[in-house]
């Protein structure tokens, strides 16, 4: 089993009219920068930094970044000057980036190279992660929408070829040329970093992340229909002749742990609070379906069976399809708005948030309803405090982890670390970890 | 909206794909290039220019029911297969008239093909970049906002399209956006290239614009006439981007003018 950590770093200003119902347009992509404040961000990404230093050292695997522009939730915009300085300042953790938006990169040579340099600082601890984006990202890099899909995938052979194959070449691709590929920087990890692929909604993308066998990390989605992409990834792959096991699934989901059952609540609610983030389910946040949804972006008819999430529709402006999807179900739609949304999350497991006697058997019913191998506690968003990620870390650390290690022995539990997605058969060196810890503190 | 029965639909194969188009009437041949949302069918200002030219309103590759080029990633790959189709035509010249985004092929096919015109209208195209004011960006909007933009006031396009357009009307728009953003998402709606280019055109051109055009600044107006050396401007008051929806009869007579001029 494999435990990371993951906050989306949001830009917590309560005094920028950003956060919560203040009466100013929270609607994403519509908020002004003219409100920030670079002395609060110098503040929070030095905190957040911290934050994952104390990760590591309470035992965490994994610690995750993601990326996301123009947008108080997430400050993530440059991820990986995030992930090159935590290269440095830890010793143990690998290093996931879920994920660099591939589609968006007009250089995906200048991608390889930095994905290198920070698996080379790193030594040999980075995982790689990359994702088509959402049309949010499309617009606020501009890239051509109708041309995601294709652009993902030759900015990912592209990359494959940088880090394997001996240079100089050339590259005459559709969308992406180089008279002259020969970067002066490989990947430490040989033949080159693993690759996870996080999604939410996209067939397309499991498809093809199972023909390659690469992990799929599903991002906060309901449980039922995690199981159905899941079974999905399966059916793919079985075409393509494998097997799979839990070193193919990843879950992305919220936990929070507290002192005591009231911190934890008032602690747990904050999730639903802060900078308008239209992916936190419950948030105040809302996006506009038309930039979400931009022409050609992803296919209408094919999508997850997590559209028949609202919140993960709607957060991708995909509200009509999962009206349809649930019409075919002949059931009631749901309401879009929950009576309260907090305690609504917490009855269907999309936010676990207690004292680590509340929090471990509800963590054990996601890991028996899915069967990760790889998971990833989101925690200390919305407007939760430096001292709420604090405790939560630190009670993780001291009863969290060590109850889900034994969780995934006895389940059977086995991360990509432990068997090799490629092949399926064991990693023979499962001690990476340490050794790249060592390695470390010999050139230290 | 309703499509006359003096419109035959028609295709024309070209090896690059098959062309569906519009055909009525009978006299000097008229080409028409739809907006960026496409053609929705016949209305009433072609129905007012079948009466008097044999009028040809084509799907532009892409759009409609004409096959998409899945290869073409600039304005000038659809003005080039634009062309082809006018090529194909039994006639060796035509009267080409753009609206909107249509001018904006239209423009570019002038300044490749200009032999095969007889003349040019422009209305409401951009293609340059404007040196006032914003090509206003339909990406940023519902694409029902963006038409209700499009017309000077929302009564007109209630009318046209109703207070909800049907499910047909909002799948074609849906299929033609896609192709616009394929073509044409950046630079959004202009070519540096082209301005320069328009010096060199012959050919008498149309521009017709509403005063109150909120998608095309004037400005763009300005520029083609400066740049064209045979080119008129007629801005008609109280009309938007959609001035042939808003105010057809006019249109037509300032349309058939300028034919008549060059046949």
């Amino acid at each position: 089993m494999f435990v990371g950590y993951f906050t989306e770093r949001p830009y917590q200003d309560p005094n920028s009219g950003y956060f919560g119902a203040t009466g100013r347009s929270i609607t994403d992509l519509t908020m002004s920068n003219a409100s920030y404040n670079p002395k609060l961000g110098a503040h929070l990404y030095n905190r957040y930094l911290d934050e994952k230093i104390f990760a590591e050292e309470m035992g965490f695997d994994g610690l995750m970044l993601n990326e996301h522009h123009s947008t108080p939730f997430c400050m993530g915009g440059v991820m990986n000057l995030e992930a090159a300085i935590l290269a440095r300042i830890t010793k143990r953790a690998k290093i996931v980036l879920l994920g660099n938006i591939l589609p968006i990169w007009d250089d995906p040579l200048f991608l390889a190279e930095e994905l290198a340099e920070i698996d080379m600082i790193s030594r040999g601890r980075l995982v790689t992660g990359w994702v088509r984006g959402t049309g949010r990202e499309s617009v606020a890099h501009n890239a051509v929408a109708p041309y995601n899909w294709e652009r993902f995938q030759e900015a990912h052979d592209f990359i494959i070829d940088a880090w394997t194959r001996p240079g100089p070449f050339r590259w005459e691709g559709e969308h992406y040329q180089f008279r002259y590929v020969n970067p002066w920087s490989r990947p430490y990890q040989d033949p080159h970093p693993p690759i996870w692929i996080p999604g939410v909604m996209s067939r397309n993308t499991v498809a093809w992340a199972a023909r390659q066998r690469y992990p799929y990390v599903m991002l906060a989605t309901e449980l039922e229909p995690t199981k159905q992409s899941y079974e999905y990834y399966t059916e793919v792959a079985k075409e393509e002749g494998y097997e799979t096991g839990t070193q193919h699934r990843g879950y992305l989901f919220k936990v929070h742990v507290d002192e005591t059952e009231k911190l934890a609540d008032e602690a747990g609610r904050k999730f639903v609070q802060g900078p308008s983030n239209p992916f936190l389910e419950g948030n105040q946040g809302t996006v506009r379906p038309f930039i979400q949804n931009l022409p050609g972006l992803t296919q209408r008819n094919n999508l997850l069976p997590t559209i028949k999430s609202f919140a993960a529709a709607a957060s991708r402006g995909r509200a009509d399809q999962h009206k349809e999807a649930k019409e075919e179900e002949k059931k009631p739609v749901e309401p879009p708005k929950p009576r309260d949304t907090y305690i609504d999350q917490t009855e269907k497991y999309s936010i676990i948030s207690g004292t680590p006697d509340t929090v471990i058997p509800r963590v054990r019913h996601v890991l028996e309803t899915l069967r990760p191998g790889s998971i990833f506690f989101w925690d200390g968003d919305g407007a939760m405090s430096h001292e709420d990620s604090m405790r939560s870390l630190r009670l993780m650390g001291q009863e969290v982890i060590p109850a889900v290690r034994e969780m995934a022995k006895e389940l059977d539990l086995k991360s990509p670390f432990e068997v090799d997605p490629k092949t399926n058969k064991p990693v023979e060196d499962i001690s990476s970890l340490e050794e790249s810890a060592t390695t470390a503190s010999l050139a230290d | 909206m309703s499509e006359s029965d003096l419109f035959v639909e028609k295709s024309l194969k070209l090896e690059t794909g098959t062309i569906s188009y519009l055909e009525a009437g009978n006299g000097p041949t008229v080409v028409c290039l739809h907006h960026s949302w496409g053609s929705v069918g016949a209305i009433r200002l072609h129905e007012l220019l079948a009466q008097s030219y044999r009028l040809i309103v084509p799907d532009m590759p892409g759009w409609g029911a004409s096959e998409r080029p899945l290869w073409a990633r600039d304005v000038r790959d659809i003005s080039i297969l634009c062309g082809h189709f006018i090529n194909q035509l039994d006639t060796p010249q035509v009267h080409l008239i753009g609206f909107g985004f249509g001018g904006y092929v239209a423009a570019e096919l002038a300044v490749m093909n200009s032999q095969i015109l007889d003349s040019l209208t422009l209305i409401g195209a951009p293609g340059l970049f404007p040196r006032e004011g914003e090509i206003l960006d339909q990406m940023m909007f519902s694409h029902r906002q963006y038409v209700k933009e499009s017309f000077v006031d929302e009564a007109t396009f209630i009318e046209q399209f109703g207070e909800e357009p049907s499910q047909a009307i909002r799948d074609v728009w849906d299929h033609s956006r896609e192709m616009t953003a394929r073509v044409a998402w950046k630079p959004y709606f202009f070519n540096r290239r082209l301005e320069p280019m328009l010096a060199n055109l012959k050919t008498n051109t149309l521009l017709i614009w509403g005063a109150s055009d909120k998608v095309v600044p004037r400005s763009v107006a300005e520029q083609y006439l400066k740049q064209l050396p045979n080119s008129n401007l007629h801005v008609l008051p109280n009309a938007g981007h959609l001035l042939e929806l808003e105010w057809p009869e006019k249109v037509e007579t300032l349309i058939s003018e300028h034919i008549n001029l060059n046949i």
